[in-house]
């Protein structure tokens, strides 16, 4: 059955189109801010959501979230499913087609081309490259903070005129069921405008400390 | 966070809230009336119904089966969306909250007995009347123009057949044609709408009719994001639009729908398309409850959205004078939702927060070329007051445009599904 399963996969890769290397990684790192929700890339890079990228090329499928992966990354990586150009091309079109039971929540890139730039990326951050801005670091008294998840809950309304209240992907990144400091972090960042986008910048800026973790602490809540 | 003795009702004044609503104490549940199921009024039922479980009868009343979406509107008309992606039902409003869907036209309200009444001739009590009829047009506000010409020369202003209408105009256009805006004077809905209209008509010429000719007639001296348009005007359309600000007559234009003329300061121009977007006020419905002053809008009290006029009236969107935020989609479903934490809470004792609203309006110009406009706002005694804002820059790279217009995708896809489930 294991041996069925894992051929399945073998044979997606070998029909599917195989990135081309003409990816730029300056590109990339564009395409990569879609990512940064959930991923860190850089030399203090955590697991946030989903693993730290920094040595995804040549990787066994699962490895780098550890504990943490899905059962069905887990069990492709068992059977020899490395991260390579082929396996991340398929992938990053559309997560759920390689690994049905997937837990990452981003529906894919549509465009070959982001692809590439993507993949080329994550190639040159294996060599060095500089990542992009890091998070700023909580005090410890702000990470301390528990949240009124009622109050979370009212002040969430205000998330979904954009984001899915059902956690899905709909153009815009998935806020459910994040780790409250993780959450809390992201929110920050874009209070202090360490991350870009105005219009996250302008929602996060009018929040005060209680009321963002009020926030994380109602979306930790929330599973599908 | 700052609690205002006034908006923030915490657990401990709860069994004295309950006691001014008599009406959970009794059989019947309260009933809240829903008048219009746009931005405002669906997201209100919405809420209503979903928070408080059960506790809450939400009726809504709405003419329309399917609702088209103002906002992307002028996306249809440029062609980069299709017609039926912007048109939504109330069926998942019924059928997994509870909202009971009247299909009908408000025409008249008691505020002494509580009822509300339809074309259909049913009289509808409530407890809580939510006003969210959008806007009408003033009367007489073109000179030539009334309802019946709108066949000739369409508004497009409420999404739907005339949307249809004016896009087939376009479409139909002779080479070389023009197509006119008669642009409404403030305040009114959506104030960047007439210019996006104004791009996705541009662009959709540029690639059929590329000698046509687009001429804006308009009152106001600015509109809004002037600059972020005006400039992509210049990169994209070079030389297609004009604009015939109020100190060259555009302040009053006379039309002929038979004749299909523009008259501009005694000066008259033959069109092929004439847009006509008259003055606005609230809908008729928030003038025959009696919520509207003497400029045709409703004023609201901030904290609640409730009526500064009458007692359990509260007015949502378009409709109502509540300030500094501007008529959009985005702001009547952040006022729904402060508006629905407080009726739940005055009718069932349900913790109230304090007023927090935001609004964003994207824009797209170009196809990949998209702009922004969004601020924060709080309440005070007085009004809904900005509290800061940001607007997109000239010279953002193409990458930053794209992204917008990609944002602003994914908003769509939230507030339809906030206001419809």
């Amino acid at each position: 059955m294991k041996k069925l399963a894992f051929a399945a996969i073998a044979l997606t890769f070998s029909s599917a189109a195989v990135a081309d290397h003409a990816g730029a990684p300056t590109k990339g790192e564009r395409v990569f801010r879609k990512c940064r929700s959930c991923h860190e890339v850089g030399e203090d890079a955590k697991y946030k959501v989903g693993p730290a990228l920094n040595n995804l090329m040549g990787q066994q499928a699962g490895v780098l979230s550890g504990d943490k992966a899905s059962k069905a990354l887990k069990r492709a990586g068992e059977l020899g499913m490395k991260w390579d150009l082929k396996t991340l091309e398929i992938f990053l079109r559309k997560p759920k087609a390689l690994i049905p039971k997937t837990k990452m929540k981003f529906s894919g890139l549509k465009k070959h081309e982001d692809r590439a730039n993507l993949i080329a990326y994550f190639q040159n951050l294996g060599a060095g490259e500089k990542p992009v801005k890091k998070d700023p670091t909580l005090s410890d008294a702000v990470l301390a903070l528990v949240g009124d998840v009622e109050y979370g809950e009212y002040l969430a309304s205000g998330c979904t005129t954009c984001h899915q209240a059902d956690g899905s992907d709909q153009g815009l990144p998935s806020i459910t069921g994040w780790p409250a400091p993780i959450f809390a972090t992201a929110m920050h960042a874009y209070k202090t405008k360490d991350r870009e986008n105005s219009v996250m910048q302008q929602q996060a800026g009018a929040l005060d400390n209680e009321e963002i973790a009020a926030l994380a602490a109602y979306f930790a809540g929330v599973t599908k | 966070m700052k609690f205002n003795r006034r908006v923030f009702v915490g657990a401990g004044v709860v069994a004295a809230a309950s006691l001014t609503a008599p009406s959970v104490m009794g059989a019947a549940r309260p009933r809240v009336v829903i008048v219009g199921g746009g931005a405002g009024g669906a997201t209100a039922a919405r809420y209503i119904a979903k928070d408080s479980k059960g506790a809450i009868d939400v009726v809504l009343i709405e003419p329309s089966r399917t609702y088209y979406t103002c906002f992307f509107s002028n996306l249809v008309l440029g062609g980069v969306r299709d017609f039926g992606s912007i048109g939504h039902t109330y069926g998942k409003l019924a059928s997994e909250y509870g909202v009971n869907v009247v299909h009908d036209w408000a025409i008249g309200v008691d505020r002494d007995a509580k009822t509300v009444t339809t074309a259909g001739g049913d009289a509808i009590s409530y407890d809580r009347l939510i006003l969210s009829p959008g806007i009408d047009f003033r009367d007489g506000a073109v000179k030539g123009w009334d309802v019946t010409s709108q066949n000739k020369m369409p508004h497009a202003y409420k999404a739907g057949s005339q949307t249809q209408l004016l896009k087939a105009q376009i479409d139909a256009m002779p080479q070389g044609g023009t197509y006119a805006m008669v642009a409404p004077p403030n305040p009114f809905r959506c104030p960047p709408g007439p210019y996006e209209r104004i791009s996705m008509v541009a662009h959709t010429l540029k690639m059929h009719n590329p000698t046509a000719k687009i001429l804006i007639i308009d009152p106001k001296p600015k509109f809004s994001k002037q600059g972020l348009f005006t400039d992509g005007w210049d990169r994209h359309y070079d030389g297609m639009i004009d604009l015939i600000g109020p100190e060259f007559g555009g302040k009053d234009p006379v039309v002929d729908p038979d004749a299909m003329t523009v008259t501009i300061d005694g000066e008259v121009t033959k069109v092929d398309v004439c847009n006509v977007i008259p003055a606005m006020k609230a809908g008729k419905i928030a003038d025959i409850a009696g919520v509207t002053n003497d400029k045709g809008w409703a004023p609201v009290n901030a904290h609640d959205m409730s009526s500064k006029m009458y007692e359990n009236v509260h007015i949502l969107g378009d409709s109502s004078q509540q300030g500094d935020m501007p008529k959009s989609g985005f702001s009547a479903n952040s006022q729904a939702k402060v508006c629905a934490n407080a009726v739940r809470g005055a009718l069932t004792g349900s913790k109230v927060f304090p007023a927090k609203f935001s609004n964003t309006c994207w824009s797209l110009i170009e196809t990949d070329d998209g702009i922004k406009v969004g601020a924060s706002y709080e309440a005070t005694d007085e009004k809904i007051k900005k509290t800061s804002g940001f607007i997109s820059k000239n010279g953002e790279d193409a990458g930053t445009r794209k992204a917008t217009y990609e944002e602003s995708v994914g908003w769509y896809n939230g507030i339809t599904a906030d206001m419809f489930g």
